[in-house]
């Protein structure tokens, strides 16, 4: 397994660019965002084994934002979960790769996932469920700006903390864009940190949630927060497009885009600074 | 005995034997007839407030953990209010969660229209996995919970939670996929589910006196239906009528329609209209929304004379 971080970012990056390049569109803007977490959480944080991918007592990831299913996909591969080969077959009919998390057709998949705010209640029930067994079992979330906006996550941030399911570490890629334009031109969600830690929960806010040694250190951080009998979220302020200079200049353009083969040979060579 | 009682027993019984059973609430379990379990079960009873799209997803979370949840709330606010939660975190997920829902239609009383589901069994009807149960008596609804329970799968019942009239005897034998024949007869059929079972009981009898043989089945799971049951009765018979505590249009009367739709034979209902409830006691919303026994009778009769 790698270990370079940076080097595991690019991995993922070029693989998410290439798989989505094959199919010609996708959710290219919030899988670029969230490389980091994902990175840091396969590659570092989470007790897991690719071999074993239904081990008992794993540690559990869950992607509420749902879209970012090439972005999981593309961190399974490079961790093992399956061949890199199969990501080429992504929405292609058939395949066990869709857009959004599925957990009965993916390898590695935790929770299925789609309908926003949906996989962040279930998140909550597998960490309450964890707590119940006594497995010791971590549960991450990773849930969207966007996604913010569904009622349904300020229910689960509220039982979550009422219960004190301090094994649950939630993740919110703060890319500030969203389909219909700017988060705070649509109905703002700021102040995030704020919210969070007046529903009951410890909040560590990243700088620059695309910097992977940022990242890596705030989820070393939350070690801290294992008995502290409240969850945690980790606020990450990422670019949505992260890493390709023409998605990342797309803004809010850039949630599902079109994206040739050559246009992602173009980038995977950008990614790689060659 | 009230039918919340019941469940509430042979929930406890259930929990006590394994301790992967468990009940979430959203602010409605004395309704529900499990409020007192929470001191029995502490961590197997879960409120969730005034929450239910949390509620029915954090149960998808713990059914993926291995555990065997119930959620519990009024039938609209466990059907139609979660329609989504149910269809994707539960059902598209093939998430072991069971859905109890109270107090279905007319049996609202004064709560009134926004907590009278006429629409319930219309709504997760048409969501691919789940089975739609609505028990009849405390008999059948003994029988039926540990099925429910031990079946791999979602599971929605719709649960008349008060007193309501025996209907099944001594001896009976519950199928969750095998509708209950109450009553041969070779005139008409009669499908009928939940708490009009007997009333449908008493119409086939005033049936029978003036010289009709109705035949009378209870089909306790809507979805999926029993066709084999419903197709051989309603060819033996040639005539058919549905009866039923829900909008005319989704419910039981839908799903006959549906397994008949290749047979010539005339299928009448009594259902609710396609409108929306009020506030009243039973015997009022009866009359208003034509769930009474004479109703049946009359409908059976014009079900006959169209053969």
């Amino acid at each position: 397994m790698k270990t370079d971080l940076k080097e595991i970012c690019k991995d993922i990056r070029c693989d998410i660019m290439t798989c989505i390049g094959h199919l010609g569109v996708g959710h290219i803007g919030g899988c670029l965002s969230v490389v980091e977490a994902l990175a840091v959480l396969y590659f570092q944080e989470m007790n897991i084994d690719p071999a074993n991918p239904q081990m008992p007592g794993r540690d559990r990831f869950v992607c509420s934002k749902g879209h970012a299913g090439p972005a999981v996909y593309a961190t399974l591969a490079n961790r093992g979960y399956f061949d890199k080969a199969e990501l080429l077959t992504l929405n292609q009919g058939g395949t066990h790769l869709p857009s959004h998390c599925d957990m009965r057709l993916t390898t590695g998949i935790d929770m299925t996932a789609g309908s926003l705010g949906q996989g962040f209640s279930c998140a909550v029930g597998i960490a309450l469920g964890a707590k119940l067994e006594g497995d010791g079992a971590k549960v991450y979330a990773l849930v969207g700006d966007g996604e913010s906006q569904e009622g349904q996550i300020w229910e689960a941030a509220m039982f979550a903390a009422a219960k004190g399911l301090d094994n649950l570490i939630a993740i919110t890629d703060y890319n500030k864009l969203q389909i219909d334009g700017p988060v705070a031109e649509i109905n703002d969600v700021a102040p995030l940190d704020e919210k969070w830690s007046a529903f009951g929960w410890n909040v560590i806010e990243v700088e620059d949630g695309n910097d992977v040694e940022q990242v890596a250190e705030a989820l070393r951080h939350t070690h801290l927060c294992a008995d502290s009998g409240r969850p945690t979220m980790v606020i990450l302020n990422t670019k949505k497009g992260c890493g390709v200079k023409w998605i990342e200049d797309l803004g809010a353009g850039n949630h599902n885009t079109k994206v040739s083969e050559e246009q992602a040979r173009a980038a995977v060579a950008e990614i790689r600074g060659e | 005995m009230e039918m919340r009682a019941v469940y509430a027993s042979v929930m406890a019984e259930l929990m006590s034997a394994d301790k992967h059973v468990c009940i979430l609430d959203a602010d409605l379990s004395k309704a529900s007839g499990t409020h007192k379990l929470y001191a029995q079960f502490p961590q197997q009873m879960f409120d969730c407030g005034v929450a239910e799209q949390n509620m029915a997803s954090i149960a998808a979370g713990l059914a993926s953990y291995g555990f065997k949840p119930w959620i519990e709330s009024f039938t609209p606010f466990a059907t139609r209010r979660i329609c989504d939660q149910i269809a994707i975190s539960v059902c598209y997920a093939r998430n072991n969660v069971k859905i109890v829902g109270t107090d279905p239609g007319i049996s609202a009383e004064l709560n009134g229209a926004t907590h009278m589901s006429m629409e319930d069994i219309g709504v997760l009807r048409s969501i691919p996995g789940i089975v739609i149960f609505e028990p009849v008596d405390e008999v059948q609804l003994r029988a039926a919970i540990p099925v429910v329970n031990a079946y791999e799968g979602p599971v929605y019942v719709r649960l008349f939670r008060k007193e309501t009239p025996v209907v099944f005897g001594e001896g009976y034998s519950f199928d969750l996929f095998k509708a209950d024949t109450l009553r041969e007869g070779k005139d008409l059929s009669i499908f009928v589910s939940g708490m009009m079972t007997a009333d449908a009981v008493k119409a086939a009898e005033l049936l029978a006196a003036e010289g009709i043989d109705a035949e009378l089945i209870n089909v306790h799971t809507i979805k999926p239906i029993d066709r084999e049951t419903v197709l051989a009765s309603a060819r033996k018979t040639g005539a058919v009528l549905t009866v039923e505590n829900h909008n005319v249009i989704g419910g039981l009367h839908s799903a006959v329609l549906e397994t008949l739709a290749e047979e010539k034979i005339p299928v009448c209902a009594v259902a609710v209209p396609d409108r929306f409830g009020e506030v009243g006691k039973i015997p009022y919303l009866r009359g208003v929304m034509g769930l009474t026994v004479e109703n049946i009778v009359e409908k059976a009769k014009r079900a006959v004379s169209l053969k």
